[in-house]
């Protein structure tokens, strides 16, 4: 590095370059009201707060699927795996007598890394449908695992009897949820700075790369193996955290944080928001579960009906989920108006 | 004591291969459609679900005999498949993988709910006929007549499928098309017609085996996810596009799902998932499928 000595030109890419990332990582309009909105359930739904802490969870977690597909192009249909570690971490530390959330929390996210470390010598070297069948695989795997070993896990009845530490030693969980949505909401802004940071990173850049064209990319020098498993275990991480933050707000862990069907759902939500976005996942999981409340509600046997139906509309007629389409529809309109007055 | 751990075997041999048979007749058309098109269909189950409604319904309330519900299923499924096929897979064969995948599971939720709506969330009653449930002693051993007609029905289903594919004109369009779709086109076959006459009798085929494997499966609406993995496990150990290849992973499923429940039952399902895993980690392509 410090052998070459730089030319104007260097010098003025490397400028470029620069300018262009911190144009890539500038804070939209749109972002503060996002998070505003959020604040803003707290006082606006009060006998909502639980579905709202829900929404945060399966939103975080939906991000961490995000970062694999939308960013690395890893499609994973077993990415309940590391939040349902990451739940059962938390539950078992507090079930055994260490009830302190954000030590909990923290041991959450550890152990799912190291998970999907292990995890992540398989997952880069397949790919298409074999990956898919991997992952459900080691999804499958751990899923009957938990359900044999009911001493530990419960098995299908869920661990429980788990009761977490005040927050802080102060704040006590209390019955509207009102603790857990603010620490809820507090981490998730936190995680999501970080996985904002690495989508604008040169390395999340590489992803981009990699997701495109993974035949091409090593041709221009990328690590392609080792940008995925760190991505991996970067999103098992986080898939973990999620897990475990769910745990510590209704201080249960149901066997089904670690089924199939969880896995799908959170595609499902990634995909209805729109992938490679970062806010889809967000809007996403908002939709999903507001959606899921109020079907719910109406008529439970027959909800999926319309979720199915929204899959199959938003594959078939949008680009990238209903954030793609918004912008499609953003871009649509500015093109009206712009053609109107450049011609 | 050496006896009767030969009795124990030939009981695991005779009753996995027939579940195997039974695999393989519901899942051989998902190894070609995914073969000939790169689709992943993940909603076959499906069309095995909608064969045993097909059956039960026939059944129930038309009061026709098990042996002829059959057919119809067969019939009634592949007319389904399709519209299904010619209206929305179609637009899909040049999309990504990943939303071939979303299409299909959305299609599942809907044909779940659809299934609960019209024939209750509730399993469907379901009882064999008496020459069905009887069961045929050879010594010290016995055999099951349900098992016997799995055997003998899959054995005529997979000796008329190599045939077909061995020995006839459309066989041969098929193995082509399979084998290479674009030089195929350039030869003048009309792949997307023998892809859709494929399609729906790889669907029918699937709807049979929903009908016939109701007194081992179950039916109720969940159907197609929970058996999902069943039809993943065929496709993904035998490798896309070969059928010897869903024979054979077929007949390994059965064999070690039976042997599994047989010996050592406490571990559940746990064993073919794991054998899944490890097959899929030494041959990503399957055991017979090509790279």
């Amino acid at each position: 590095m410090t052998a070459d000595t730089p030319t104007a030109e260097t010098v003025g890419a490397n400028a470029a370059a620069v300018a262009d990332f911190r144009a890539r990582a500038r804070w939209r309009w749109y972002e503060p009201l996002f998070w505003l909105g959020a604040i803003a359930w707290y006082f606006l739904f009060p006998t909502y707060l639980p579905l709202g802490t829900q929404i945060l969870c399966a939103a975080l977690f939906a991000l961490s699927l995000d970062l694999i597909l939308g960013y690395g192009g890893i499609v994973s249909l077993g990415h309940t795996t590391f939040f349902g570690i990451g739940a059962y971490t938390a539950g078992l530390l507090a079930k055994h007598g260490w009830g302190e959330p954000l030590t909990c929390l923290l041991a959450g996210g550890v152990t799912a890394a190291i998970a999907g470390w292990v995890c992540s010598f398989v997952i880069v070297r397949v790919q298409g449908v074999a990956l898919l069948l991997v992952t459900l695989g080691i999804n499958l795997v751990l899923y009957e695992a938990a359900n044999k070993a009911y001493t530990i896990t419960g098995g299908a009845d869920g661990l429980q009897g788990i009761v977490f530490w005040k927050l802080f030693g102060v704040f006590d969980y209390d019955i509207y949820g009102r603790v857990a949505y603010v620490y809820t909401l507090g981490v998730t802004f936190l995680l999501f700075l970080v996985a904002r940071r690495i989508v604008h990173s040169p390395f999340g850049l590489a992803l981009k790369g990699m997701r495109e064209n993974w035949k091409r990319m090593p041709a221009l020098g990328a690590a392609l193996r080792r940008h995925g498993a760190l991505i991996f275990v970067l999103s098992a991480a986080l898939a973990g955290l999620s897990g475990a933050l769910l745990a510590e707000s209704v201080q249960f862990v149901a066997l089904d944080s670690l089924g199939v069907q969880r896995s799908v759902d959170v595609l499902t939500m990634l995909i209805v928001g729109g992938t490679g976005v970062l806010y889809g996942s967000f809007v996403g999981a908002t939709v999903y579960m507001v959606v899921r409340d109020q079907l719910a509600d109406l008529n439970p046997a027959y909800w999926y009906f319309w979720i199915g139906l929204i899959l199959v509309v938003i594959v078939l007629f949008t680009r990238n989920g209903l954030v793609g389409a918004v912008s499609d529809l953003a871009d649509w309109i500015g093109r009206k108006r712009g053609g109107g007055s450049a011609s | 004591m050496l006896f009767s751990i030969f009795q124990g075997i030939v009981q695991v041999l005779f009753d996995g291969i027939a579940f195997g048979m039974l695999l393989f007749v519901m899942s051989v058309g998902l190894s070609i459609t995914l073969g000939m098109m790169k689709f992943a269909n993940l909603a076959h189950g499906v069309f095995a679900m909608l064969g045993g409604y097909v059956c039960t319904a026939l059944m129930h309330r038309a009061g026709w005999p098990f042996l002829a519900t059959l057919p119809a299923a067969f019939i009634v499924v592949a007319v389904a498949s399709v519209f299904l096929e010619r209206f929305v897979y179609r637009r899909m064969y040049t999309a990504k993988e990943l939303d071939q995948v979303l299409l299909t599971v959305g299609i599942i939720y809907m044909a779940i709910a659809a299934a609960a709506y019209v024939w209750g969330p509730e399993p469907q009653a379901f009882a064999l006929p008496d020459y069905l449930t009887m069961y045929r002693h050879v010594g010290s051993f016995s055999f099951s007549t349900y098992g016997a007609l799995l055997l003998v029905l899959g054995t005529i289903i997979t000796v008329a499928i190599f045939y077909g594919l061995e020995r006839t004109r459309f066989g041969a369009m098929i193995r082509a098309a399979v084998d290479d779709r674009r030089v195929a086109l350039g030869v003048g076959i009309n792949v997307n017609r023998v892809f859709t006459i494929t399609f729906a009798i790889g669907s029918g085929l699937a709807g049979l085996g929903g009908a016939l494997g109701i007194n081992a499966l179950g039916l109720d609406p969940s159907f197609p996810i929970e058996y999902l993995v069943f039809f993943l496990i065929v496709v993904s150990i035998g490798g896309g596009g070969t059928v010897k290849g869903a024979l054979a992973a077929a007949l390994l499923l059965g064999l070690s799902d039976t042997a599994g429940k047989y010996y050592v039952p406490q571990t559940g399902a746990f064993i073919i998932y794991a054998v899944m895993l490890l097959v899929m980690l030494w041959r990503p392509n399957g055991l017979f499928g090509r790279p």
